[in-house]
């Protein structure tokens, strides 16, 4: 696929669930946490297009709100990474060499040797399983990525000739990460977010399907998934629709990153092939 | 190569034992007393006490960190809450589960990655090639546990080759056990293979680009011959780092992947504990995966350095 098609394919896909998910801040087909046992494993048709399921909610709806949890969650674990992980990559790429370096190199090294789930269980064993602690625990492993990619990045343009010429002019380290670095490296630190965006939906899944995550009578995707669980001899649909949910999203994420890479910088395009 | 072998097992002793600190510390930042947190609200002051005694909390963080530590030194990871047996039969007795599981899931990745990969790169640009790029952008989307519930859906439910769950143990042979891993090996090395097989793919064509494969090419071997012995060879290095941290997705991915299947390893060993607040359990699963991570990451390293002597000099 060529990078104008994954950008158009993925964005699409990202803007549809996008929307849907900003739809059910206001509305919804029918009320998510009203259990209707007489509308119970309805089938896909008429007020419920996509069925009920075996508590009589509207699929539909709950996947609406679903969406809106799982971007909810994969967007602040993000913005976690990218406040943390990007100044200390800065601030490491700066003072190359120096203890600061080591000890960020280091830091990032040791979470790495942390599994994702491995911390989510950790903090959930200890505060209790909440969106907020899946957040937590996704943002955590975000943060050591953006320091890496930021470092690694900036690392190579502090030997360029405009930084020089700041230094000449009599800026300080950090004025010239913030005015001439930070700039640079922001169509990659970009591509790593659509990335990251993108494991943290298919974390924040994981993590509720074991229980780890938002909790009732908050929907989840995840929780979806586990619920459908006993029930996928008699109403298979219910395991189907979710995941195809989790799969489309990610899927035009991770279009629009690739789509976004070539866009914004074609110098990657012959790297990454 | 001894020399950066030491220098890489001083870095391994550290990385444990920062890891070891911080699981410590993590535990011990539990608002309030562990012993009652662990007990509930309705223990009785004395049960509180007993359990605080049994968990040897009285002391000092500092003693009770080397207490702890020194103890798992010894394989001795104490006596867990709930199963009222010492952690480190119950973490035997699950990993027989989880580690050949995660080996299966390894193999399988690879026996599909590596192949694709080649193919791709082979005939880039071709159908091939953007069949299995189709492909692994999909594998990578694909959530393991939902693929999972699909494979139980067709192949358990509705085809009835696999069990859909629960394993039989190893005592009752060796095929019986491999039947029972096998649809969850299937949904863990699946999203794994689709990224191995594009990275797989994209080395070798780094690798292909080369002036040696020109050269090799120049003294008359055929396109195919080239690729086999020099392209594929030198195109495994970067493979053998991802392989290395595949591994340690499989460990935490088979922690959700035994939910699905009711598989008695690991993962639902810690779930239980977290369940019922059995923390010694929590702490002892928590850093045997970590344990597993930094010792692939040290293997991995060693490997590395012995296929290509340039890395030992850093």
């Amino acid at each position: 696929m060529s990078g104008r098609a994954q950008l158009i394919a993925g964005g699409g896909l990202s803007a549809a669930v996008l929307a849907a998910a900003a739809l059910s801040l206001v509305w919804v087909p029918h009320d998510v946490t009203v259990l209707e046992i007489g509308q119970r494993l309805r089938p896909p048709g008429g007020a419920f297009p996509l069925g009920t399921d075996q508590y009589g909610r509207d699929l539909l709806s709950m996947l609406m709100v679903g969406a809106r949890v799982s971007i909810a969650v994969a967007l602040v674990a993000v913005g976690i990474g990218i406040a943390l992980g990007v100044p200390l990559g800065l601030m490491a790429a700066a003072n190359r060499g120096s203890w600061l370096d080591e000890v960020v190199m280091r830091l990032n090294d040791l979470i790495f040797a942390f599994p994702a789930l491995v911390i989510a269980i950790l903090i959930t064993a200890v505060l209790g399983p909440s969106a907020l602690n899946a957040i937590l625990a996704i943002g955590i492993f975000n943060i050591p990525v953006f320091a890496r990619v930021a470092r690694g990045a900036a690392l190579s343009l502090w030997t360029l000739d405009f930084v020089l010429a700041a230094r000449l002019a009599g800026k300080g380290r950090l004025r010239i990460s913030a005015e001439h670095i930070l700039p640079n490296i922001a169509p990659l630190l970009i591509v790593q977010a659509t990335i990251q965006f993108s494991l943290g939906i298919l974390a924040e899944a994981g993590l509720s399907y074991v229980g780890l995550g938002a909790q009732p009578p908050t929907p989840s995707w995840g929780r979806m998934l586990a619920e459908a669980q006993t029930m996928i001899y008699t109403a298979p649909r219910l395991a189907v629709l979710p995941g195809l949910a989790i799969v489309l999203t990610v899927l035009g994420l991770n279009l629009l990153g690739d789509g976004l890479r070539d866009a914004l910088d074609p110098r990657l395009r012959k790297a990454a092939r | 190569m001894l020399r950066y072998a030491l220098s890489r097992l001083l870095s391994l002793g550290l990385s444990l034992l920062v890891a070891s600190v911080v699981v410590f510390a993590v535990i011990e930042v539990i608002p309030g007393d562990p012993a009652a947190f662990m007990l509930g609200l309705n223990a009785t002051p004395e049960a509180v006490a007993a359990l605080r005694d049994d968990l040897g909390l009285t002391g000092s963080a500092g003693l009770r960190y080397l207490d702890w530590a020194g103890g798992m030194l010894r394989g001795d990871f104490g006596v867990s809450y709930t199963y009222r047996v010492p952690v480190a039969e119950l973490l035997a007795d699950r990993l027989w589960v989880s580690l050949p599981l995660a080996v299966y899931a390894l193999a399988l990745s690879t026996a599909i990655a590596l192949p694709a990969g080649m193919w791709a790169a082979a005939r880039r640009g071709g159908a091939a090639d953007i069949g299995v790029m189709g492909a692994t952008q999909l594998g990578i989307a694909v959530p393991n546990f939902w693929f999972a519930m699909l494979l139980v859906l067709l192949f358990a439910v509705n085809l009835r080759w696999f069990p859909a769950g629960g394993f039989p143990g190893w005592d009752g042979g060796v095929m019986a056990g491999l039947k029972a891993l096998t649809l969850p090996a299937i949904a863990l090395a699946l999203p794994q293979a689709a990224i191995l097989a594009r990275v797989m793919r994209s080395a070798l064509i780094e690798t292909l680009g080369q002036d040696y494969i020109r050269s090799a090419r120049a003294k008359g071997l055929t396109r195919a011959q080239a690729i086999r012995r020099h392209g594929v060879r030198n195109a495994l290095i970067p493979v053998l780092t991802i392989l290395g941290l595949q591994f340690s997705f499989l460990l935490a991915g088979a922690i959700i992947i035994e939910n699905v299947f009711y598989l008695p390893g690991l993962g639902r060993l810690i779930f239980q504990a977290i369940t019922q607040r059995d923390l010694i359990v929590v702490e002892s699963v928590v850093m045997l995966l970590v344990f597993a991570v930094i010792c692939v990451t040290f293997a991995v390293d060693i490997a590395y350095a012995a296929v290509d002597p340039r890395l030992r000099r850093r």
